[in-house]
């Protein structure tokens, strides 16, 4: 416990990714079985047993201390795990020279204690634990680990240890279970690759590099495929013996967000893993992305999401069929076997991404710029023979977006950023104007913190420091002085801003030093060019 | 006790016609630590302990310590009027001091700031038996039972072996929290050159020149930017997440602080290491104090009077809130957020 406690505290802490890495590596490396797999549990959300309400906690307490002192203590910090854990006070001579428990008998024990007795066996943890190691303990077993680092960061920095990838660790992910011995082994050469068999394991995708620096007019038309770049969700559908399932392209499990799709797929029954894009379709119209994604904020939809969002899936690719590997086949001939495939099943809320004729390269370009409809991101150039190769090789696959839509607008604000950045103001929040009973005033449309240079970022934190005019914490008010060509990809209403509008990545495409405030964009303009 | 009374100045004995810590000028003060919200400028004839008046003049510049100065060593007895004064140590910073006052065979301590836990800079807490007892409240609420200083060193230690490439840059006080960390550094068989900011080396080489020994230490302010590499560097609190330590290659931000108990506190601060390193008495030390000293009355001047005074309700002991306005924690500062 003591270690993951460590663990825990150390990774909460540090914004930086390669620390973080680097944390989770000696972890791994240090820790015995099965407390390791356990901790990976944890972090992949994995584990099994019944959270612990955290009204047992507070009553847990109350036990050992003066109510009032609790509340005083509890209003100071502000958590009831935290506080718990700062409070409580050892039973002296009790059990205070028992050791603290390991994460696997505390897994161990919550999956098969009666609930009755589950007080009485945190009251001796908390004992034998020190004050880092109650906080974990009690945050692990309500079910509130927020632990600072996801479940690909871990999976990464288990691949670390064997110089494999991550996404080697993906394959056999899913057909695996805590504590995950046999992982474990693998990546440190003890065993071999553990066999996934017939579980609905994830399969890495295969993902584009942008067109950038690419000289068109050395490929020829006839060696390319053109597809449309839908704006959703790129998902992998999976169904095997054991199971059907959805993944993200980070091999997150989001199917119990779309039973929707789920179903299909298990009325299907065929033994298939496609490629594609998630998105809210109204018939063959997509809806704003915006839809998606109060689809994907709910862990479970209501019964009227799904009437009134219902999702659908755009299929790109086909990568096994039957149990056969086609990944290693030329994109033609997987073309053809997904459209042999979606004819004989004919799947509902599931259509083919077209394929866009074209004879030179000049034509797609026309077409890319002109399709400013919903749902569309830009163009995928995607080579005739290319076979599926996880990971973003360069050169067999591009995406070609769109240029990006910009507008002129104010910092309002400006924030410290994280990390490397924290000694610097480095999220800015701009604004356009309105005009509101005769006045003319800035309404923020968005925060930005990203897209610009070193220098530039050098420039934007000593104008900030230049130009504060009040301070709320960590948040600095600046004089309405500076405008910033903002960049996005697309702009949708927001009944949660005051400007009822949002973006969609907002950048700092440029200062506009040169621009007088009173130049920038208004709401108005904006509304009707974008929206 | 009434002989003891607060007045707008500070607090204030009237048979010696003295005031403690006292927030404004006055004829005669006696300073309990060198501190700049107990250690004021102007007073007339100050006096402290001779590591505190050293203290004060470094800080405040010659002859604004006090007109005339009376050093009084620990347990020296002085009297002033028909009452008797002396100095224990409160094992806060050097040359920290309680206030022992005797009149009329009553007797009244007041502590100043203090602590409990070892502190290789200065000498330790000395319980004095009392009638009055007037106790700082810091860390006045049950959640602060601070763990080992030793233990939170030993985790800068292992950060610093597991980083090698990165420089660890603690924020730490310049008065006694510093040298404290040095000295526990030290103690944990560490070393190397520590790296200063520039605001922290004169309380430094005054501690040396008090037979405090700190080991080699080197100006960051004009240090290369590659020598700091893997090192540790010590700077205030305002400097560490702010431009100055842009001249630092790849920084872990620490905090020594009680406050980075909470994790809240450390991460309003975007600390990446917390070190929980205490100056003052944790919750168990005030409680342990407050009952050893075997005062009847108990006065709570500064930090969290409400919970200390219930606790000590409940073991028949009176506790009364002086609210005395105008001390803060020197650490409570870090933490307001206000970017300096
Ligand atoms: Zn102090
Ligand atoms: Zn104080």
């Amino acid at each position: 416990m003591i270690e993951f406690a460590t663990l825990l505290e150390r990774l909460a802490f540090t914004p930086s990714r390669t620390m973080k890495l680097a944390l989770l590596k000696e972890y791994f490396t240090m820790a015995p079985d099965p407390d390791r797999g356990y901790a990976l549990a944890a972090m992949a959300g994995s584990l099994s047993f019944a959270a612990v309400k955290p009204a047992m906690l507070r009553a847990l307490a109350m036990e050992r201390i003066d109510p009032e002192l609790f509340a005083l203590s509890y209003d100071y910090v502000g958590d009831l795990a935290e506080t718990v854990a700062l409070i409580w006070c050892p039973d002296a001579g009790q059990h205070t020279d028992m050791p603290a428990p390991s994460l696997s008998e505390v897994v161990h024990t919550l999956e098969r204690l009666p609930k009755a007795e589950v007080p009485g066996v945190i009251r001796e943890w908390l004992d034998a634990c020190d004050a880092s190691s109650r906080y974990a303990l009690l945050k692990l077993i309500t079910g509130s680990l927020r632990v600072g680092a996801s479940a690909r960061l871990a999976k990464t920095a288990l691949a670390n240890i064997a110089t494999i990838s991550p996404d080697d660790i993906e394959e056999v992910w899913h057909g695996l279970e805590p504590p995950y011995e046999a992982l474990f082994a693998w990546v440190e050469g003890k065993a071999p690759k553990p066999d996934a068999k017939d579980a609905p394991v994830f399969r890495p995708p295969m993902l584009a590099q942008p067109l950038e620096n690419v000289d068109l007019t050395t490929l020829d038309p006839a060696d390319w495929r053109a597809e449309w770049k839908w704006d959703g969700i790129r998902v992998q559908l999976v169904s095997t013996p054991g199971g059907e399932r959805v993944y993200t392209r980070t091999a997150e499990d989001i199917g119990k967000a779309f039973p929707d799709i789920l179903a299909i797929m298990q009325d299907l029954g065929s033994r298939v893993v496609l490629d594609g894009e998630l998105l809210i379709m109204h018939g063959s119209s997509v809806a704003p992305f915006s839809d998606l994604q109060q689809r994907l904020n709910r862990k479970a939809p209501t019964a009227p999401m799904l009437r009134d969002m219902p999702a659908g899936v755009r299929l790109y690719d086909i990568l096994f069929e039957d149990g056969e590997d086609l990944r290693s086949l030329p994109f033609d001939t997987r073309r053809e076997r997904l459209e042999s495939w979606f004819a004989r099943l004919n799947p509902p809320r599931m259509t083919v991404s077209e394929l866009i004729p074209f004879s030179e390269f000049g034509e797609l370009a026309k077409l890319r710029d002109a399709a400013r409809s919903e749902g569309i991101e830009g163009l995928m150039l995607k080579k005739a023979d290319s076979p599926y190769v996880p990971g973003r090789p360069r050169g067999p696959w591009w995406k070609w977006k769109r240029d990006p839509l910009t507008v002129d607008a104010v910092v309002m604000y400006a924030q410290r950023g994280h990390g490397k950045r924290s000694s610097f103001y480095s999220d800015y929040t701009f604004g356009l104007w309105r005009t509101v009973e005769g006045k003319r005033e800035l309404v923020p449309i968005g925060k930005a913190y990203s897209g610009f240079t070193d220098e530039e970022l050098k420039f934007l934190d000593k104008w900030v420091r230049d130009h504060t005019t009040k301070r709320f914490g960590p948040v600095r008010e600046v004089a309405h002085g500076l405008v910033l060509e903002i960049a996005f990809d697309a702009a949708q209403y927001s009944k949660r801003h005051k400007s009822g509008v949002a973006l969609r990545f907002p950048r700092v495409s440029r200062i506009r030093r040169d621009k007088p405030v009173e130049d920038a964009d208004t709401l108005e303009t904006f509304i009707r060019a974008f929206l | 006790m009434d002989w003891l009374e607060l007045k707008p100045e500070g607090l204030f004995c009237a048979p010696g016609a003295f005031y403690i810590d006292p927030l404004q000028p006055v004829a005669h003060a006696v300073i309990t630590h060198g501190h700049s919200d107990h250690a004021r400028p102007n007073h007339t004839h100050v006096t402290a302990t001779p590591e505190t008046l050293a203290i004060m003049q470094l800080r405040m510049g010659e002859g604004r310590a006090g007109h005339t100065q009376q050093p009084l060593h620990y347990g020296q007895v002085t009297s002033v009027g028909d009452m008797q004064l002396w100095l224990a140590p409160a094992g806060h910073v050097l040359g920290s001091a309680q206030v022992v006052m005797e009149y009329r065979g009553q007797r009244a301590v007041v502590s100043g700031d203090y602590k409990r836990a070892p502190d290789p800079t200065c000498v330790p807490f000395e319980v004095v038996p009392c009638d009055l007892f007037v106790t700082e409240a810091t860390f006045g609420l049950p959640v602060f039972r601070l763990p080992d200083p030793a233990h939170e060193i030993g985790k800068l230690l292992h950060d610093v072996r597991l980083f090698p490439e990165r420089t660890h840059v603690v924020g730490c006080y310049a008065l006694g929290k510093c040298q404290r960390l040095i000295a526990l550094l030290r103690n944990a068989g560490y070393h190397d050159p520590l790296w200063l900011h520039g605001a922290l080396l004169p309380m430094c080489r005054l501690y040396e020149s008090l037979g405090i020994p700190l080991g080699e230490l080197r100006s960051a302010t004009v240090a290369q930017k590659g020598e700091m590499r893997g090192g540790i560097v010590l700077a205030p609190p305002s400097a560490i997440a702010d431009r100055w330590a842009r001249r630092l290659p790849d920084p872990v931000v620490c905090l020594a602080s009680g406050w980075m108990h909470v994790r809240q506190r450390a991460k309003a601060r975007g600390v990446e290491l917390p070190l929980v390193i205490s100056d003052h008495a944790d919750w168990d030390a005030l409680l342990d104090t407050c009952r050893a000293t075997g005062a009847k009355e108990i006065w709570v001047t500064h930090g969290r009077e409400d919970a200390l005074i219930h606790a000590l309700g409940k073991m028949q002991i009176q506790g009364r809130a002086l609210r005395l306005i105008g001390y803060e924690d020197e650490d409570e500062d870090l933490t307001t957020g206000a970017p300096a």
